[in-house]
């Protein structure tokens, strides 16, 4: 079943003068098909201004279709009687943990998504206690959010949007100002959600090593997706990848170079643990 | 010639229930030309202790020396200060305030007292050597996307010719081109200028890749200095300070545990593929 669904989606934003008059447009999405099934992990790529975040905001209904078509879960996002529902469906985290968290204590913020669409006040807590446990962070529902280090304010910005019950969750680029201890409990939050409890993860990054256990990873330029497949097809073409201004881990470089250099090693090595494994049998 | 930083201490709202001792007699001495690391969990207190090396904060306790004065003395001028040792925010919106890049850029060597056409000179050549795209010079430094504004917020820095630049977490949102970008620029500047860098950064890869000499900050004391090689043989240690080592570091003490004689130390992918190599037997 796919979840998101979009068929040619163009976004054009215009741009104003200081009097108002139309300056110049851009199309930020040009005619994107995209197909993304319930339950998988999906990564998005792209370097800044490709359009990623333009593509995630059609899919919170935070912007509409220029052109083409988005649903979501099966609605169509043009829909404005849709509008509440399609947001329940597909929450967002966003880059800034700073900005994110409204009220001064967390287990306040975690509920207040749930408040806010009138779901009676027992079923909140039981909301507010499951999410701050799927992101191990119970024993901090007591505390000020502003206490808190990057990485776990974005844990609970996350456990603010499973308190809405998603099917799925759009993260755009939301281990950008993260330390990398920081970084790594906001991936493993994510990815015990999408495997335990088959939540629809769209996580949208820089860092190239986050994306190697995901199960589809798309490449965005120019408001067009121009590479789509599993991580290990998209990180064996380095030199296209390169083209589009992106990179590869640290280790698939290494692997590439050894490789290079007459080893026997294959393209789109993923992992440290890989590598291990690959440089063993050849010695 | 140097910053020599001694015994300093600092607390923000010191005093009051919410007071937070950001610095824990921190002491360093950074040479001229060095290019400079400085890795640290959240909240570690690299952005307070880079605010004291150009005086937008001063010690509770201690003192930062500036090629041998005290840089906090009554007779220290604080313009000379600012034009000699430059600093681009974390945030660099805050950095930002003229009508137009250009303009914006030309500020800085404009208040050191230069003529508008030698401002605007060095305005041009710091714009370029950031990389930014011409057609934008007469735009408003609002409208540009993150990184961009983040290469304005530098180049307006760069237009002041400062001996040393320090910069706070400049590659964070930015695209892995645009990184590479900013940090090759930084590598040339340190390079042909011998421009002492001091960088902030997140991303463990990078520094390994670019600086010489690498601080840990944790909890608001110098955990460790030395070489990215020296500092990330501790990975383990960092791991606890919330922070980790370079990938191909992992890998290299997995190879040595299985039996390779190999560099453990590695850090980089350079290193890491040359001592491979070696132990297999293959040159390049
Ligand atoms: N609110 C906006 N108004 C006008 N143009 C915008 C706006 N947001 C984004 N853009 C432009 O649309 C393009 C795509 O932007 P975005 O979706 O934010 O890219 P990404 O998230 O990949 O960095 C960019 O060229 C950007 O300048
Ligand atoms: N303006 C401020 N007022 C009060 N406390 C602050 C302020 N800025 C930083 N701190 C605190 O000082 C400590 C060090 O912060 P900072 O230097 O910003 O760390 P880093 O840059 O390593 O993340 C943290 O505990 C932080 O919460
Ligand atoms: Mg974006
Ligand atoms: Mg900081």
């Amino acid at each position: 079943m796919s979840i998101i669904k979009a068929l040619k989606l163009t976004h054009e934003y215009i741009h104003r003068d200081d009097e108002g008059n139309v300056d110049s447009i851009e199309t930020a999405l040009d005619g994107v098909d995209l197909d993304i099934a319930e339950g998988d992990f999906i990564a998005i790529l792209g370097h800044n201004g490709s359009g990623k975040s333009t593509l995630a905001k059609h899919m919170n209904v935070i912007l509409s279709p220029s052109d083409g078509t988005m649903w979501v879960d099966g609605k169509d996002t043009k829909d404005e009687d849709k509008l509440w529902e399609i947001r329940q469906t597909a929450g967002m985290v966003f880059q800034n943990p700073d900005n994110q968290i409204i009220a001064g204590i967390v287990e306040e913020d975690v509920g207040f998504g749930p408040e806010n669409i009138g779901v009676p006040t027992s079923e909140i807590w039981t909301r507010v206690d499951n999410a701050l446990a799927a992101v191990h962070m119970e024993k901090y529902r007591n505390h000020s959010p502003n206490k808190l280090s990057g990485g776990q304010k974005q844990r609970v910005a996350i456990a603010g949007v499973i308190a809405m019950r998603p099917k799925c969750i759009i993260l755009d680029e939301p281990t950008a100002m993260l330390d990398p201890v920081g970084r790594q409990e906001v991936i493993e939050t994510i990815t015990e959600l999408n495997k335990k409890e088959g939540v629809t993860v769209i996580l949208i990054t820089h860092y190239m090593e986050e994306v190697v256990n995901a199960d589809k990873v798309f490449v965005m330029d120019h408001g067009k997706i121009v590479m789509q497949g599993t991580p290990r097809e998209i990180f064996s073409d380095i030199k296209t990848l390169k083209e589009h201004h992106l990179d590869v881990p640290q280790v698939t470089l290494l692997a590439h170079e050894l490789k290079e250099a007459g080893l026997n090693i294959p393209d789109g090595v993923l992992t440290e643990e890989e590598l291990l494994h690959i440089l063993c049998q050849l010695s | 010639m140097s910053i020599i930083v001694n015994h300093v201490d600092f607390v923000y709202s010191e005093g009051t229930n919410t007071s937070q001792h950001a610095l824990k007699d921190v002491n360093l001495q950074i040479k001229d030309g060095e290019f400079l690391g400085i890795i640290g969990h959240t909240g570690s207190g690299k952005s307070t202790l880079i605010q004291h090396l150009n005086g937008l904060l001063k010690p509770a306790s201690g003192e930062i020396y500036y090629n041998g004065r005290d840089i906090n003395d009554k007779d220290f001028s604080r313009k000379e200060l600012r034009s000699k040792v430059g600093l681009v925010f974390q945030y660099p919106e805050y950095q930002l305030f003229e009508t137009t890049i250009f303009e914006d850029v030309c500020f800085g060597p404009k208040n050191q007292g230069l003529a508008p056409k030698d401002a605007g000179l060095r305005a041009f050549e710091a714009l370029r050597n950031v990389k930014l795209p011409k057609e934008l010079y007469y735009q408003s430094p609002f409208e540009l996307s993150g990184g961009q504004k983040r290469r304005v917020a530098i180049a307006g820095v760069l237009a002041m010719k400062p001996e040393v630049l320090i910069l706070d977490e400049p590659t964070a949102g930015l695209d892995p081109q645009g990184r590479d970008e900013i940090l090759e620029e930084l590598a040339r500047l340190h390079r042909e200028q011998n421009m002492t860098i001091i960088l902030v950064s997140h991303s463990m890869e990078d520094v390994a890749k670019y600086v010489d000499r690498l601080i840990v900050m944790d909890d608001g004391r110098v955990a460790y200095d030395g070489t990215p090689r020296e500092v990330f043989k501790h990975y383990e240690e960092l791991k606890k300070m919330g922070l980790s080592a370079p990938q191909v570091t992992y890998l290299m003490h997995d190879l040595k545990k299985r039996g390779f004689d190999v560099d453990e130390d590695a850090t980089t992918v350079a290193e890491a593929r040359d001592t491979i190599l070696a132990y297999l037997g293959k040159s390049r």
